[in-house]
């Protein structure tokens, strides 16, 4: 057991902390709402590699471990970064895993960066892919019908960008015939790879989203006097604040282990990425509803950052599903499918 | 970043658990657990034998173990609810005594401690002085050649067949909270000694403890005179490293065995939902838990102390332990009613039994209100209430 995390890593983060920080945060932020993409800051994080390293060396990528890009993922969240960085990533390891010829050029588009390609994480129903994450911006989404995974284009004549709680750029894809990538086993097991590989990235934002209201409402307590004392010495609000504090650090170790899990293709490795998705997005949406709350009627005013964090919380991570539907995929990697045994 | 437990982690926690199955026989839990006292001489002795007390201390002939080392014995042992209290509160002692101590006392007490053959029960907590250990009012007195006590202790766990109780008094007679404070080692054949039995929701027996009149010579004094609390420091240094997480695997591993059995219907508890929900946030609670203890275990062994890191684990591992004690013998329905030991339990009554243990967790070794403050003051940046 080594915790450490090394000295490339702690730069990597550092770098994306800078570019994002200096990028991004708050003011390009509120820029972007409610679009949710700042495409300046997409071209930059693409320019500093944000996808090639998530590619494995064989695709001519850098071979980042997923410990490298939770690394970044909880920068993103810490920064509210309006770019679609986790999502792009996800996809572009899965195009590279399915390695299929019309997949690898793909690939190719993407990382050439001609082509902005993200991912739908729901099967389609009806032939539409509902709340596709950066589905409102990119060139084409990865879909699985069935047991077929085809990578379709998203023009605007198809698309229907959705406001949203998140203001992240969403859209409903009225899917036309597309290329397939590959079918049967081979298709959905590397997409249900992808997704424990977005669950996994998206705790890790949502560690960094519930990390910095955490220390703004920590820094605001600290300050802030109400009937003669400081409100942070009051055991009722500095209780809740150490409660988030020990969930916030359990989250990021939790989020470490699905990751190294999923470099280490260990057995529990799907299931771990559930469970630190669903522990990261309660812990989240506590902490921020805490930093809301401890704010007072400051923290419920649009002008104030904090309430980014709480909208960001919640929409980065229930475009998928919620802590519970998490747990049960948890509990059904770690005890068989519930459905299957009563069928 | 390195999750994995390496070789010699493995072997030996392959190897605890073989003197586990030699030493903790079934004949000796139900003894454990009729009794309450949570010691055995005889296995005491047997892992003085291992060098298992102290298993950090350089001994002739013995390796010491790491911190990862300790970690993976005191989990063990404590998932398997071995009778090991006694030892460890004997251990707190010495580490004071091996701090602070007369040579004297080194000599004579620490050799045996580490041997399993001598040990030490805790008297600090009063009717008035809990988690505020500063607010003891116990009183010792200057007299020839020594000192007379005179007081009352709460929770003197294992003081009715302990040899020593480690007494926190005050020796100076006004003096208020931390100063004024000395640390004494009281032999519990003494004159003057008496300890009264206490049973505890959990089955546990404790005892009050009181101190009439009691002569003790002056080379049973621990610390300096007036220095007892910073002595005291280097006891719960040890307490606050102590592992809860092995209680929720040890209920999470059995009411697991309970549902995936198939039931008089033939359907086994783990295809229902509302089971499903239920054990898997315990998987979850577990998984922080044993991060957040590993990590503190991960940062003594570079050096650091884990000033707010202990105190989290300490936090997260007890109220889980509270939390899923609730829900997973809720969930179990009627039948996890059934006691300990009674013929007809789920799981030999190990789950029923978790939620009367978990009590005490969030209490003993400073409340989990004591861990937030620590929390929210060297985390959070907040101030002292």
């Amino acid at each position: 057991v080594d915790l450490a995390l090394s000295e490339e890593q702690r730069e990597l983060a550092s770098s994306f902390a800078g570019l994002l920080g200096r990028a991004s945060f708050p003011d390009q932020v509120r820029a972007a709402e409610p679009a949710g993409f700042d495409a300046a800051l997409w071209r930059n994080l693409y320019e500093t590699g944000a996808l090639l390293m998530a590619v494995p060396e064989a695709q001519e990528g850098w071979g980042a471990s997923m410990v490298d890009l939770a690394l970044v993922a909880e920068e993103s969240g810490r920064w509210l970064a309006p770019a679609p960085v986790i999502e792009c990533q996800v996809t572009a390891r899965l195009l590279a895993r399915v390695g299929s010829p019309p997949a690898l050029e793909a690939l190719r588009a993407v990382l050439e960066g001609s082509r902005l390609v993200s991912l739908s994480l729901h099967p389609a129903r009806c032939g539409v892919a509902g709340l596709v994450p950066a589905g409102a911006v990119c060139d084409a989404v990865v879909v699985l019908e069935g047991d077929r995974l085809s990578l379709v284009p998203s023009p605007d004549e198809r698309r229907r960008p959705v406001a949203n709680l998140g203001f992240a750029p969403l859209a409903d894809i009225t899917l036309e015939d597309g290329g397939e990538l590959a079918h049967g086993v081979a298709a959905t097991g590397a997409y249900e790879l992808a997704l424990d590989e977005w669950l996994v990235l998206t705790a890790s934002a949502l560690v960094g989203i519930g990390a910095a209201a955490h220390e703004a409402v920590c820094g605001y307590a600290a300050e802030r006097r109400a009937f003669g004392g400081v409100i942070g010495s009051y055991q009722g609000v500095a209780h809740p604040l150490a409660e988030d504090a020990t969930r916030l650090d359990g989250a990021r170790l939790l989020v470490q282990k699905a990751a190294w899990a999923i470099d280490t293709h260990h057995a529990r490795g799907r299931e771990l990425a559930a469970l630190a998705f669903a522990f990261a997005s309660e812990t989240a949406e506590q902490a921020t509803y805490q930093a809301i709350h401890f704010h007072g009627g400051y923290g419920f005013m649009l002008e104030h950052d904090v309430q980014l964090f709480y909208r960001r919380a919640r929409g980065w991570a229930r475009v998928w599903g919620s802590a519970d539907d998490a747990y049960r995929r948890a509990a059904a990697a770690r005890y068989g499918s519930s459905e299957r045994r009563s069928a | 970043v390195d999750f994995a437990w390496d070789d010699k982690a493995e072997a030996l926690r392959t190897e605890v658990r073989e003197f586990l199955h030699a030493h903790l026989t079934p004949d000796l839990e139900e003894e454990l657990y009729e009794s309450g006292v949570s010691h055995d001489d005889v296995f005491a002795r047997a892992m003085g034998a291992k060098n298992w007390i102290g298993a950090d201390w350089a001994r002739d002939g013995f390796e010491p173990l790491d911190a990862f080392g300790v970690h993976i014995l005191t989990h063990e042992l404590t998932k398997a609810d071995a009778p090991v209290y006694l030892v460890s509160t004997s251990m707190m002692v010495a580490r004071v005594i091996r701090g602070v101590g007369s040579e004297e006392l080194q000599a004579t007490i620490l050799p045996k401690v580490v041997r399993g053959e001598v040990t030490i029960a805790l008297g600090m907590s009063e009717p008035e002085a809990g988690s505020d250990v500063a607010a003891v009012t116990t009183r010792a007195r200057p007299a020839d050649g020594g000192w007379v006590i005179d007081g009352q202790k709460m929770f003197t766990t294992n003081g009715h067949i302990a040899d020593y109780v480690f007494l926190l008094a005050r020796t100076e007679p006004e003096s208020e909270r931390h100063r004024g404070l000395t640390t004494f080692l009281v032999p519990l054949r003494t004159e003057g000694f008496e300890a009264q039995a206490v049973f505890t929701v959990s089955g546990e027996r404790t005892n009050i403890t009181f101190y009439a009149d009691m002569f003790l010579e002056d080379r049973w004094r621990i610390s300096e005179v007036g220095a007892g609390w910073s002595s005291l420091m280097l006891a719960l240094q040890d307490e606050h490293s102590a592992p809860f997480s092995p209680h929720l695997d040890r209920l999470l591993e059995r009411t697991e065995a309970w549902a995936t059995e198939p039931g008089p219907d033939g359907a086994a508890p783990i295809e229902r939902e509302e089971i499903r929900r239920a054990l898997i946030r315990a998987a979850a609670d577990l998984e922080v838990s044993q991060l957040l203890e590993v990590r503190s275990t991960w940062m003594e062994s570079i050096g650091e102390v884990p000033v707010a890191e202990g105190p989290m684990s300490k936090l997260y591992s007890t109220e889980s332990v509270v939390r899923h004690g609730e829900a997973l013998t809720a969930v179990a329905g009627p039948d996890a009613l059934r006691s300990r030991l009674d013929p007809t339990a789920l799981e030999g009554g190990l789950i029923e039994h978790a939620l009367r243990y978990s009590l005490g967790m969030t209490i003993y070794g400073g409340t989990s209100e004591i861990q937030r403050n620590i929390i929210a003051q060297r985390r959070c940046g907040l101030p002292r209430p």
